[in-house]
């Protein structure tokens, strides 16, 4: 019969399978960082168990990381004992590799995976975190998952897990030039709406999918569960493997050309069923940017914000008019008339190379209006810092006038020092615009790099495709 | 895990959708290595008027007296009646963990973000779908009724309204087990090691990279 990416993936990893179909998944990789472990490693060994097998284990630390003043350490005591409790349980049970404070290679940990080839398509990939749908990108079921479900899988090896149903997302066309992998997922999540995906397994596919580089890929996967959807993925290419060749954690020699064979065949069969399908035509997306508190409050930088009552639902409705009082927007405002505080382009959704050249294209011969107090550039990770910086992109960016930090999950939460002050309003190339997400108070609003730098620039949300 | 049989319980409303991991218990708490001591921080920001952080006296902050769940009527809830999509965001298992610390030990709604609704179950904290009509109806009997109690029936899958209307809701058999029980996923899993063992020896001839 056949069968979707999503069945072919779910049935080679099933050990087990309890009467109402929970079923015991293999898990292959798992990602660790230091904010959602503690009390799975606290619980393994109260337990007295033991890792099953610690040599599927990558770790590092990102969420508390400072992006500044390394020198100084992790000023913040709370911050530093929660990634010094990963450095002690990573220092005791072991892993296949660890990147922590301060290493050349540490950084987002949905960053420092692929980049490493530790992900590998045809895996289980889990971490204690929800963007964990990024690894998708590369064929992979990858589960966002909570602290308990962390200290299963150290002591099991395994996942208990329901089949989703399967939701295809074909993104037929070419995009237009300016228009990103961000503004592809945030139409979708805008069309589909942040529970559209709930209880589904989405893949991601069309010719404007096939087209994305793994960078772009990533952003897409990163972002499914911000249409409800734990996981996301796209079928494994020609791209997906030539990215992967030569990596660190990559097959080599005879091993390679079997995993590449192996890897071929992760794909949905040609007449394969999906519960449910969307259809998007890439050639109409525009750059898209957030106004209210959701991710699915979104429209393109051509629209305007839509008042309370364009909504009949009295739930909804009354949402859009809190999220409007407290983003500081009135209805019909056009979006390119919206003034900013502050531009953040990093994190897990867009802080890889490819995003950082974006933002660097525009900047370019560019300054930051004065009305920007800060444009802050946090690389995904140590190896693509010292990339960008051997392209010289953070030469093009600091002459332009933003700040270029050190890795790290940084002002997409806000759990180490950069974040929005009360009513600061913030371009951010991050994944969630909930209230208080960026600093109690901030207002966030979602965009690509281009467009937040384009942002940068003019002080306000701003065309990038009229840039000239 | 604490059992979940029945639980007979106050009623408190939190009308708005897509309530959010980030509202239920905000970033910079989440620098705890502990699971339990998240309840006076629970909806931080809609409670409080002033900024909270790790290790203040929440006792002498200020409350937000327009927050609902600070209003006299609902002190002492147990179950908590939500609207769609609750819980979206982060897998931040202290999400479930400040609600039940909070005293919550169900929470009614119309659907729940995956990751929440599962690490709800591991926590001995109860979600409940029940259709549309249904949740608008108990909106208004909160609302209305004064001190008004639901009891949440697991064994018989029921959500009984003092009125005696009894409304049907799905679990799965395996959760609803588990929560009956109190079971510890773990040790549940650890009775088929054999077969994971022979399933990894397999994978390992098979695809060899995965294990490098």
């Amino acid at each position: 019969m056949a069968r979707t990416l999503y069945e072919k993936l779910w049935d080679s990893h099933v050990v087990h399978v309890e009467d109402d179909g929970t079923a015991l998944l293999y898990i292959d990789r798992h990602l660790v960082h230091e904010v959602t472990s503690p009390q799975a490693f606290e619980g393994l060994k109260l337990a007295g168990r033991k890792p099953w097998r610690v040599g599927s284990i990558v770790a590092t630390a990102d969420h508390n990381t400072p992006t500044s003043h390394w020198e100084q350490g992790i000023t913040d005591p709370i911050s530093r004992q929660q990634v010094e409790t990963l450095d002690a349980n990573i220092r005791e049970v072991g892993a296949l590799a660890y990147f922590p404070f301060k290493d050349k290679r540490q950084g987002i940990v949905h960053v420092v995976g692929p980049e490493n080839g530790a992900t590998l398509p045809g895996m289980t990939v889990v971490c204690g975190d929800s963007h964990t749908s990024t690894h998708g990108a590369f064929a992979c079921l990858a589960h966002g998952i909570g602290t308990s479900e962390v200290e299963h899988v150290l002591a099991t090896q395994c996942l208990l897990q329901k089949k989703s149903k399967t939701m295809l997302v074909r993104v037929d066309g070419k995009v237009g030039a300016g228009v990103t992998a961000k503004d592809i997922v945030l139409a979708l999540i805008g069309r589909i709406g942040t529970a559209g995906g709930t209880g589904h397994a989405i893949e991601f596919g069309g010719a404007a999918i096939r087209a994305l580089s793994m960078e772009g890929r990533m952003t897409v996967c990163n972002m499914a569960i911000e249409a409800g959807a734990r996981v996301g993925f796209v079928a494994a290419d020609d791209t997906t493997i030539a990215y992967l060749k030569g990596l660190s954690f990559a097959p080599r020699g005879a091993d390679w050309d079997k995993a590449v064979a192996h890897w071929r065949g992760l794909v949905s069969d040609p007449d394969a069923r999906f519960d449910a399908v969307i259809e998007m035509d890439a050639s109409r997306i525009v750059p898209q940017v957030t106004w209210g508190t959701s991710p699915e409050m979104v429209t393109g930088i051509d629209g305007t914000v839509p008042a309370p009552e364009d909504f009949k639902d009295p739930v909804k409705s009354e949402g859009v008019a809190r999220a409007l009082q407290y983003m500081g927007l009135t209805p019909r405002m056009r979006i390119d008339q919206i003034a900013i505080d502050k531009v953040f382009i990093g994190s897990c959704t867009n802080s890889r190379i490819e995003d950082l050249r974006a933002a660097a294209a525009v900047a370019r011969g560019r300054r930051v209006a004065a009305n920007v107090k800060l444009a802050l550039v946090v690389p995904g990770s140590g190896l693509i810092k010292a990339q960008a910086e051997a392209e010289g992109l953070d030469k093009v960016l600091t002459a332009a006038g933003f700040e270029w930090r050190q890795p790290g999950c940084s002002m997409c939460l806000a759990m180490n020092d950069d974040r929005l002050n009360p009513g600061e309003r913030c371009a951010s190339t991050s994944n969630r615009n909930f209230e208080g997400r960026q600093g109690a108070g901030g207002r966030t609003h979602l965009v690509s790099p281009a467009m937040a730098a384009a942002a940068a620039i003019a002080g306000r949300f701003a065309d990038v495709r009229e840039l000239s | 895990m604490e059992k979940f049989i029945k639980l007979d319980g106050l009623v408190a409303p939190l009308d708005r959708a897509n309530v959010d991991t980030d509202a239920i218990i905000p970033k910079q708490f989440l620098k705890s290595i502990k699971r339990s001591g998240f309840g006076p921080n629970a909806f931080d920001e809609w409670r409080y008027m002033d900024h909270g952080e790790p290790g203040q006296d929440c006792a002498k902050r200020p409350k937000n007296p327009n927050f609902v769940l600070n209003q006299e009527r609902y002190q002492g809830a147990s179950i908590l009646l939500a609207r769609s999509n609750f819980g979206c965001g982060s897998s931040r298992e202290h999400a479930p963990w400040a609600l039940h610390d909070f005293g919550f030990r169900a929470i009614i709604g119309e659907s729940f973000a995956d990751i929440f609704f599962s690490n709800s179950f591991k926590n001995g904290l109860l979600p409940v779908v029940l259709p549309k009509a249904e949740i608008d109806a108990l909106f208004g009997l909160t609302e209305h009724t004064p001190g008004y109690r639901l009891t949440v029936d697991l064994p018989a899958q029921l959500v009984l309204r003092p009125d005696g209307h009894a409304i049907p809701f799905e679990v799965d058999a395996f959760r609803k087990e588990c929560m009956l029980n109190g079971w510890d996923d773990v040790g549940l899993t650890l009775r088929h090691a054999e077969k994971i063992r022979e399933f990894e020896a397999r994978r390992r001839t098979e695809q060899p990279w995965l294990f490098a």
